[in-house]
């Protein structure tokens, strides 16, 4: 199964209501697999006449407390970011897959990781905060997506996983989680007891994201930040492999992630000490195991599909404690083995005394 | 220099143009060795591909977790049309395999002198076993017997799995063109 559909197939297992899109290369695989499957399942699906209604759509359905999605790519994410950040303001569980292509504009078809900044520092306008995932195959594509559900249903925040086009292209044998909705039950989620499911009986719930009174959006604000600080406490995830003995340590997420990988093993039969950090979240972002892995002074080597993005965060986790190097192709261009190789090899060139 | 890794870490480059089911045969390669209980990744190039359009695959095969299936330096290409050739012929590794569809490809490939070039009639085998559009499975025969990860009989098994089942009943074409492509290297030596 190719990264899409195995998302697709995984997100409809973790229980997805209605699903909403408008098509976009490269996640067409995730609409078409949803025509077929959601009428199979007798759930929602939509193909709606734009990003816009897509992701108003998916604040309906949210607001009705049923498990929503939608899916799109770079430059349909941006005419989603006033509708992400008003599911944000009115603490609106979904989720929403981005898989990014390369950008600024409408850019073009090929894997990018150009996104970054849009999606863990706002994207949308207003101080807040989505949950973003940066799966690195296909696997774990699929695996986090019962994840994502429960922590947007958990913290009643939208959740966004950041895949790019390989990703979503690639295949890999893959199982799907099929019992999660099973797990999802015995998380005990909070009862939605928000939601809009009509009145009678109980008193009325409003879903709003405009508060006018005096001070009510300032108190707002200091609740949402406060769930933020819970979320960074609770739900950071990262993988690290090598990381105690390493001179040369390389953060990278996603696909990015599966490259440097190789690039480290060819390293260290080399000799040469290269470790890695792979972000899982990249917010909350994992500032803290970076930071530890910093008091050992060795070179941050980041790796992105981008001019620099992620690397901003790194180097606040590091925190001018050690040099942080970056390395990254924008705009489409995969990152080599070789390259990262050869990166890796001109760090460990020591100036002549 | 890199370490030579001892256990399977086989990558492979299939490139032609669209029409010649060059995804379909990387599918195929990809689910048998899925099959065969390997560790596997399948790339495609995607987007605005047309028939006549440039199209390639790259396939991850090993026995332990693959880091990345981007391949930028694979053990074998097989190239099946002259741009295809143009297009990767310097990317093959050192020691590696060359396949070519010498049907299409008249010019001498530029590759190191370590690389094994295998120049087989994908085309006119194909033809011969009346249908032109098994050539991919030549290509995929020819490869297997090569490179030896398994065998085309095996593969074949997978045939049902990434043909559409209007086309199931030319699955025993499909494994015939397989045996074809494997029987050639099989004879002529190289």
């Amino acid at each position: 199964m190719c990264g899409n559909e195995a998302m697709a197939e995984s997100a409809i297992q973790a229980g997805l209501d209605a699903y909403f899109g408008y098509p976009i290369t490269p996640q067409n695989e995730v609409t078409a697999y949803m025509s077929q499957r959601m009428p199979e399942e007798k759930r929602v699906f939509v193909q709606s006449e734009s990003e816009l209604a897509a992701i108003n759509m998916v604040f309906g359905a949210a607001a009705t407390g049923k498990r929503t999605m939608t899916s799109s790519s770079s430059p349909g994410i941006s005419l989603m970011q006033e509708g992400i950040s008003y599911l944000a303001a009115a603490e609106l569980p979904c989720v929403i897959v981005n898989v990014m292509r390369g950008g600024p504009g409408l850019g073009n078809i090929a894997p990018s990781q150009g996104d970054y900044f849009q999606s863990v520092k706002g994207g949308g306008h207003g101080d807040y905060h989505c949950i973003v995932f940066g799966p690195s195959g296909v696997q774990e594509f699929a695996d986090i997506m019962p994840l994502a559900f429960d922590l947007a249903d958990k913290y009643r925040i939208p959740a966004i996983i950041l895949a790019d086009g390989i990703l979503g292209q690639m295949m890999e044998p893959v199982v799907i989680p099929t019992n999660s909705k099973l797990n999802t039950q015995k998380l005990k989620l909070p009862k939605k007891d928000w939601a809009l499911t009509g009145a009678d009986g109980r008193k009325q719930n409003i879903v709003r994201s405009l508060w006018l009174a005096e001070g009510a959006i300032e108190q707002h604000n200091y609740d949402l930040q406060a769930k933020y600080r819970q979320i960074e406490k609770n739900e950071t995830r990262c993988e690290q492999s090598d990381v105690d003995d390493a001179d040369i340590i390389i953060v990278a997420y996603g696909i990015c992630a599966r490259i440097a990988r190789r690039a480290a093993q060819q390293a260290r039969e080399q000799g040469i000490k290269v470790g890695s950090i792979r972000p899982i979240t990249l917010w909350p972002f994992p500032s803290e195991p970076i930071s530890k892995a910093a008091d050992k002074s060795p070179i941050f080597l980041v790796v992105e599909m981008s001019c620099g993005q992620m690397v901003e965060d790194v180097r606040l986790a590091v925190a001018g404690k050690t040099p942080v190097v970056f390395w990254g192709r924008p705009g489409g261009g995969i990152p080599t083995v070789e390259k990262i190789l050869e990166k890796i090899e001109q760090l460990t060139i020591k100036p002549k005394k | 220099m890199v370490k030579q890794i001892n256990h399977l870490y086989e990558e492979v480059t299939i490139a032609g143009f669209g029409g010649q089911g060059i995804i379909l045969v990387g599918k195929l390669l990809a689910q048998a060795a899925m099959k065969a209980g390997k560790e596997v990744t399948f790339m495609p190039s995607y987007g605005a591909e047309v028939r006549g359009g440039a199209s390639n695959c790259m396939v991850v095969i090993s026995d332990q977790p693959i880091p990345s299936p981007v391949v930028s330096n694979p053990q074998c290409v097989i190239a099946m049309s002259k741009a295809a050739l143009a297009k990767f012929e310097k990317t093959v590794k050192k020691g590696g395999t060359l396949i070519i569809n010498s049907s299409q490809i008249d010019v001498q490939p530029k590759v190191d002198d370590s690389v094994e070039v295998v120049k087989i009639p994908i085309d006119e085998i194909a033809v011969g076993l009346g249908n032109a559009k098994v050539a991919n499975m030549v290509a995929l025969g020819a490869y297997l017997q090569k490179r030896g990860v398994f065998s085309p009989d095996e593969a074949a098994e997978s045939l049902p799995d990434v043909l559409a089942e209007r086309y199931h009943v030319i699955i025993p074409l499909n494994k015939k063109a397989m045996q074809k492509g494997a029987e050639f290297v099989k004879n002529n030596g190289k």
